[in-house]
């Protein structure tokens, strides 16, 4: 559905040029929903504006849909639905008025671009709110109502930017499920942008990595997940002589990596934790030392993050939820 | 045809939300009307100086002030759209980049038209005397000056992308064309360093080609100059309209 290669964009500024996507590979098949998953800045919204003809790479190609982007946009335009981060609807306007007139756009008469619409609005869960100036709609509301507008003329491919930002987590819970069954009941393709991890995580089939404007890893969530040395382990012990002995002993186990140890607190990756954890204790027991607690965590698309870049995507300013991962 | 069609629909639908705001509607009909009411009488006394009848001379400037104005400022509703994704989300569609600016260039001739024609039926109980087919000619003239300011104010807009950036920008350039322009009274009254600079400026062929319309001489060499000058703003206008919209990146 999407194939791209070597896809750049440079910017020029005062300060001389500006790489803003390096040159990115891709490629998305049929029936999938692909997340673009990376901290902003990242190159997402770029490389999406490219593969959707909003700009024109600097460097590369892609076939998008089928058509060329370089020799074809329009017919790539005609073919994918886009849904932005700033929305697409005037505030002042009506959102049956709006759904309309870009149908008609897509070169659909009038009555036909009303039945569509009517018909999205009953899909997206938007009853009642034809005759409503857009800007009365709620955050969960106006974002479906943007998908109800990419979706109006049937695309086989979907470009979602950062779908559920600003959203609470029930409007996104429920805007998952929309995404979900473009796939599952239209057969669409989705191609996404996020920098949820937990998103990426509950709706892709596979996941794109990108980091400084290039892809660093992609991968369906596990196999991402898998590529981390195993899961973290944190063991505490109370008395400091024991730990020592305690060391020793994590040392031995098979796999492990990144031993460290802080305040009485041993952490380490095992390939397999919680397999790994009845023999671990058994050793312990054996030496005598008496751990406090033990947790053992499964790898998460941030530990992914953090191994491939060096940085947690949760360092990246503050619009991520606080505490929705420790 | 699917360029006018297109066309049509960002016609229609800039229409209809221009209209659905009637503080902008009242506030725009409002306006020439005040420009006659409390200024007009002030150009009474200086009828032998402006050569007869102060009224031909006055209204033909208003006409032009309305329709560069009119046109000029129009690049605000335009931010106001690219904000809130609209601009963006029409240009995935595969409709004409060229007719998402042709629409709304239309809408503001036709509200601007309205305007003019309302400015000028206002000014006939208060004294205006002009041929008919003088002030016809001289509304489309007006029509045209509206697409080629409003046109390049759309390509302004979308290049800056910001309100901050565009009010200094406009005002910057609204005041001296103004002034340069003899709109407000003629430059014929002008000292000739005046003048002469005045000349360079297009829009003040302009509003001497429509005084000229407004005495009748539809042939004279200044409507006929005038005319040329707004055809050339046309041009200029829709090509830097035309090649704003159309660029990949904007």
């Amino acid at each position: 559905m999407i194939t791209a290669r070597g896809l750049a964009r440079t910017y020029r500024s005062r300060r001389g040029d500006v790489l803003a996507v390096r040159g990115v590979d891709l490629d998305v098949a049929e029936r999938e929903i692909v997340g673009f998953l990376g901290p902003n800045g990242a190159g997402k919204t770029t490389t999406l504006r490219m593969l959707t003809t909003l700009l024109e790479p600097t460097a590369g190609e892609a076939t998008v849909a089928g058509c060329d982007l370089r020799k074809d946009p329009v017919g790539v335009r005609r073919r994918i639905g886009y849904v932005s981060q700033s929305g697409s609807t005037y505030p002042e306007a009506r959102s049956g008025e709006e759904i309309v007139d870009h149908a008609r756009l897509y070169g659909m008469r009038p009555q036909q671009a009303a039945r569509r619409g009517h018909e999205l609005f009953e899909q997206l869960d938007l009853p009642g709110l034809w005759d409503r100036p857009t800007k009365t709609l709620s955050g969960g509301q106006r974002r479906r109502l943007d998908i109800a507008m990419g979706l109006v003329h049937d695309p086989v491919l979907v470009f979602l930017d950062e779908p559920t930002t600003g959203l609470d987590p029930q409007s996104r819970a429920n805007l998952w499920q929309h995404v979900r069954s473009l796939r599952d009941d239209r057969g669409s393709t989705v191609f996404l942008t996020t920098h949820y991890l937990e998103e990426a995580d509950a709706l892709c089939d596979r996941i794109l990595v990108i980091d400084d404007g290039r892809i660093v890893a992609e991968g369906t969530p596990d196999e991402l997940k898998r590529g981390v040395s195993g899961d973290a382990v944190v063991l505490a012990v109370a008395d400091p002589a024991q730990l020592p002995p305690s060391v020793a002993i994590v040392s031995e186990l098979v796999g492990v990596t990144d031993l460290s140890e802080d305040g009485g607190t041993l952490r380490f990756r095992v390939p397999d934790g919680a397999a790994a954890l009845p023999g671990l204790l058994r050793a312990l027991d054996a030496a005598g030392v008496q751990p406090t607690s033990v947790e053992v965590r499964r790898p998460s698309l941030d530990d992914v993050f953090l191994s491939l870049t060096g940085r947690s995507l949760r360092d990246e300013p503050a619009d991520v939820p606080a505490g929705a991962m420790t | 045809m699917t360029f006018l069609r297109d066309m049509y629909v960002v016609f229609a639908r800039s229409l209809r939300l221009s209209l659905r705001n009637p503080a902008w509607v009242v506030i725009g009909l409002s306006q020439p009307v005040l420009y006659l009411v409390l200024f007009g009488p002030l150009l009474k006394p200086l009828a032998g100086q402006l050569g007869g009848d102060a009224w031909r001379v006055f209204v033909p400037g208003m006409l032009v002030q309305l329709g560069i104005f009119g046109g000029m400022f129009v690049g605000f509703g335009l931010i106001a759209e690219y904000r809130a994704g609209v601009i963006e989300s029409m240009r995935v569609t595969p409709a004409s980049r060229v007719s998402l600016l042709m629409g709304r260039v239309l809408r503001d001739v036709l509200v601007l038209l309205v305007q003019a024609s309302l400015l000028t039926l206002v000014a006939l109980p208060m004294g205006l005397r002009a041929p008919v087919a003088g002030v016809i000619v001289a509304l489309l003239v007006v029509g045209l000056l509206v697409a080629a300011f409003s046109a390049a104010s759309y390509a302004v807009a979308l290049t800056l992308k910001s309100e901050d950036a565009l009010a200094p920008l406009l005002n910057a350039v609204a005041i001296p064309v103004l002034l340069l322009s003899g709109i407000l009274l003629p430059m014929a009254l002008a000292p000739g360093w005046l003048r002469r600079l005045s000349d360079v400026n297009p829009l003040k062929h302009v509003v001497d080609g429509l005084r000229a319309l407004f005495r009748g001489d539809l042939w004279s060499s200044s409507s006929l100059l005038g005319l040329a000058m707004t055809v050339l703003l046309v041009v200029l206008g829709t090509w830097f309209g035309t090649r704003t919209f159309r660029r990949e990146s904007a």
